[in-house]
């Protein structure tokens, strides 16, 4: 420990005013700050003492709640390419091929939003914060295994300019960072981050016969167009392979998707952890599941009086739950509180309406299958709104307080 | 009529350091000083004595030249050592070196069958009336104002705080004669507000003249503010008065007997202080004879007041005049690897985020004034709202200062806060920041503008 202090003792007064590296004195604090909490003491007058809780320590539990969609999305990319290729795989071979497309993408992700980060923090001589540590993990766990690297960065710096810095850093942006990152692939890339190709790594190896790697979404919506009822199509979807979309593995994770969102499981985990820690508000979480569900049985009560448009309406509400990247969206993407709605009735607002037009999305449209990525982002610029409103109210009933 | 709030919102601060209720025999402080900056509202302060001045209690030693009815008074007799000022020859202490045996400046008691305007007058100038306290702004009160009601909190949620029933013994008559008083000045009632979680002491339970409500649950539920929200919210336009217990005692003696007594007990408290308890002094007694021989770390920080809202006098500092408690702690100078990420459950804290386990351990714990990270914008939503229980939001109404935006802090309930309402939520923020200082700029912006 010592000899850590000792080591950013030496280098400190390089970074001093006057000294050769001053401009890049925030670099130095912020690294010295994560080896050391500072030691910063409170002012002479107001609060005296402090919560021993940080923004460092707020963002790491975010940060952990995701490691078991993490671990599950490498293991589950192993698992995919196995199925597809036809060859068989031992756990440990899984593990090693999923990790090996993952973590260039963790790297890159990681690496070129730190940089870029860095960048602004030392031309606004701002201290380094924290949030890019979830955001690195968001982007990465948001991609297509297939995704070229250069995609990555490219989305990365976009999303963490465009998205967070324009707007002042860390606490000033109006949209989901990790969400601005795949929204900008989306649209400016389809090719490598939609359709049936990307969701599987192959490995440059032929797939086996009969293997279609479209994703659940897909082949529900598809099933609308030869009419065959949903959970017929999801069922025998890849049933050759022994790797079929029943409710069951979609809610566990075993199927083609991006890299952290397959899982409903992990996704819950996350939930649990995020929520026990009160690091995310429960009621955004809620919402969102409440929402899609509910919006989930309309369209089925439409469904049920001939008033479907397709096969999709008439799905069982629960799938939307386990499908796409709901659950990891509602957990880790709506919760994030600065893009979030901040006051409580909002919450609610804004967590079920995220849920409804997820499902809305999913089913009426027909260019984008999975709806969580938009909805998210439309709820970020609406969750502002909403706080007006509820703003609004609390504020009507002062007013009306003194007139009584 | 008595009211009866149960509140779940706050937080109770569980520190080391209690002082038992138990006088200590401490050698008397020498030096007692006056400190101008004690009273946010003093807009123009003009010192009335010289340096060599003898003074009596009571004798005043400084006015407003914006409210010159008040009078601002010594605590004790003796000689004006020394007037400190600082940069621009802003004012900062008026010290006196106290008599062995105090005397009193004789005044005549109140009679308080006279109009209001007359009890006013003397109240004004007997250096008692700085202890009412007028809401908005949390300021002086203005003699030529008319309150809508009075509010008095009997108890101190505060961490560590002296109890006010102890600090109150034998003062009966006193305070019985000061709510006679305050009763006369207002046009609505006087609140007495008293902790619901326990019996109601004789002390308040006998008091006539006044509404008595019992207010429970964690910090700060004995707050004025808090209460005042709950009773009688301020609404524009509206003044409300507060005045400390001790404060009432305080009047109550000059009614009765015409002199001002600034005779005080206050708790001595903190992990760092060998031994704890209360002591008899006056009204901004120098703090050095209390930590004589009695304190533990070398590095210590000396506050007057308590550990929320205090302030940092250093150990020759002295107390305020408003605070009845000396907090010693030490100080936090130290870097800690990996103190971010590190688990615990010995560091108190609100929140439950990954490796802090504070919320399991019941037991005391003991803080020092490390800030335990770096400032930050607000990031985390809905924290503060859990340790202020008002109708008010606090998010929105500190983003109201931070943006100078008047119309928006007048609707978002300035008017109904001050420094110390909001001192939970600078302790939970992980952001850091200093909201009672935000909440205090914001407040002059509304008064001077």
């Amino acid at each position: 420990m010592k000899l850590i202090q000792k080591l950013f003792d030496g280098i400190k007064p390089n970074f001093q005013k006057g000294a050769k590296w001053e401009k890049f004195h925030t670099l130095y604090e912020g690294h010295r700050t994560i080896v050391f909490a500072p030691d910063l003491v409170t002012k002479s007058k107001g609060a005296q003492i402090k919560d021993a809780t940080d923004l460092k320590r707020v963002m790491i539990t975010v940060v952990i709640a995701m490691i078991p969609a993490l671990l599950f999305g490498i293991l589950n990319i192993g698992h995919q390419h196995f199925i597809a290729t036809g060859e068989t795989g031992t756990f440990l071979d899984k593990a090693i091929f999923g990790a090996m497309s993952v973590l260039p993408i963790l790297i890159v992700s990681y690496a070129v939003g730190l940089a870029t980060e860095f960048t602004f923090c030392v031309i606004r001589n701002h201290p380094i914060s924290e949030g890019y540590l979830v955001t690195g993990m968001l982007i990465a766990l948001v991609m297509p295994p297939y995704i070229p690297l250069w995609q990555v960065a490219l989305a990365t710096i976009f999303a963490v300019v465009i998205g967070k810095e324009v707007f002042g850093g860390t606490g000033m942006n109006i949209l989901n960072v990790a969400m601005t990152a795949r929204a900008f692939l989306y649209f400016a890339y389809p090719a490598q981050i939609s359709g049936d190709l990307v969701w599987t790594s192959l490995a440059d190896k032929p797939a086996v016969d009969g293997f279609s790697g479209a994703t659940a979404l897909a082949v529900a919506y598809n099933s609308s167009i030869d009419g065959t009822p949903v959970v017929d199509a999801l069922s025998k979807h890849n049933a050759a392979m022994g790797a079929d979309y029943s409710f069951m593995s979609m809610f566990m994770g075993w199927i083609p998707g991006s890299i952290g969102e397959t899982s409903t499981l992990m996704a819950l985990i996350g939930a649990v952890i995020l929520v026990a820690t009160g690091v995310a508000s429960w009621k955004i979480i809620v919402g969102g599941f409440g929402g899609a569900y509910a919006m989930g049985l309309v369209m089925n009560a439409f469904a049920g009086n001939g008033l479907d448009v397709n096969q999709f309406m008439a799905m069982p509400a629960h799938y939307h739950l386990v499908m796409g990247g709901l659950a990891f969206g509602v957990v880790f993407m709506a919760t994030d509180p600065v893009s979030a709605a901040q006051t409580e009735l909002g919450k609610w607002i804004y967590g079920i309406l995220i849920g409804v037009f997820t499902v809305i999305i999913r089913v009426t449209n027909p260019a984008y299958p999975e709806g969580i990525m938009l909805a998210v982002l439309f709820m970020n610029v609406v969750a502002p709104l909403i706080d007006h409103y509820v703003v609004k109210a609390n504020k009507k009933r002062r007013l009306q307080r003194a007139t009584v | 009529m008595s009211i009866i709030v149960k509140l779940k919102k706050g937080f109770d601060l569980n520190l080391a350091g209690k002082a038992p209720l138990e006088l200590l025999q401490v050698a008397s402080s020498s030096t007692f000083a006056l400190k101008p900056a004690d009273f946010p509202g003093i807009q123009r302060p003009k010192v009335l004595v010289n340096e060599g001045d003898t003074v009596k209690a009571g004798t005043p030693l400084l006015l407003d030249k914006a409210m010159d009815q008040v009078l601002y008074a010594s605590p004790v007799s003796g000689e004006v050592v020394e007037i400190k000022r600082g940069e621009k020859r802003k004012l900062l202490e008026i010290k006196i070196l106290a008599d062995k045996k105090i005397t009193h400046e004789k005044g005549t008691p109140i009679d308080l069958s006279q109009n209001r305007e007359s009890i006013v007058a003397q109240l004004a100038a007997s250096g008692t009336w700085p202890h009412i306290i007028q809401r908005p702004y949390g300021i002086v009160a203005n003699p030529t104002d008319v309150p809508k009601a009075i509010f008095i909190s009997a108890f101190d949620t505060h961490p560590l705080a002296a109890e006010v029933n102890f600090l109150l013994q034998g003062e009966e008559r006193y305070f019985q004669a000061g709510i006679d008083a305050l009763a006369k000045l207002t046009t609505g009632k006087v609140h007495l507000n008293v902790d619901g979680s326990k019996a109601v002491p004789e002390l308040f339970s006998s008091i006539k003249q006044v509404q008595l409500n019992q207010f429970s649950g964690p910090h700060p539920a004995g707050n004025v503010g808090v209460q005042i929200h709950h009773l009688d919210p301020i609404n524009k336009g509206e003044i409300a008065w507060t005045v400390s217990p001790f404060g009432v005692a305080q009047i109550g003696k000059y009614v009765i007997e015409g002199i001002y007594d600034a005779s005080k007990m206050v708790a001595l408290t903190g992990s760092e202080l060998n031994q704890r308890g209360y002591v008899k002094t006056y009204t901004g007694a120098q703090v050095t004879p209390f930590l004589k021989d009695n304190t533990q770390a070398a590095h210590i920080r000396v506050i007057s007041g308590n550990v929320l809202t205090g302030e940092n006098v250093g150990a020759e500092g002295y107390l305020g005049f408003y605070h009845s408690q000396l907090t010693v702690i030490p100080e936090g100078e130290y870097e800690e690897f990996l103190g971010w990420l590190k688990p615990s459950a010995s560091k108190l804290s609100f929140h439950k985020a990954i490796g802090m386990f504070s919320f399991l351990n019941r037991g005391e714990f003991k803080v020092d004034t490390n800030t335990h990270g770096e400032e930050r914008p607000f990031v985390v939503s809905g924290v503060f709202e859990k340790v202020l229980p008002m109708d008010i939001l606090p998010t929105y109404l500190f983003k109201a200062i931070i943006t100078e935006d008047f119309d928006e802090m007048e609707e978002l309930g300035l008017y109904e806060v001050i420094e110390e309402d909001v001192a939970l939520c600078e302790f939970v923020d992980p952001s850091k920041n200093e909201l009672q200082q935000l909440v205090r700029q914001g407040i002059e912006l509304l008064m001077y503008s």
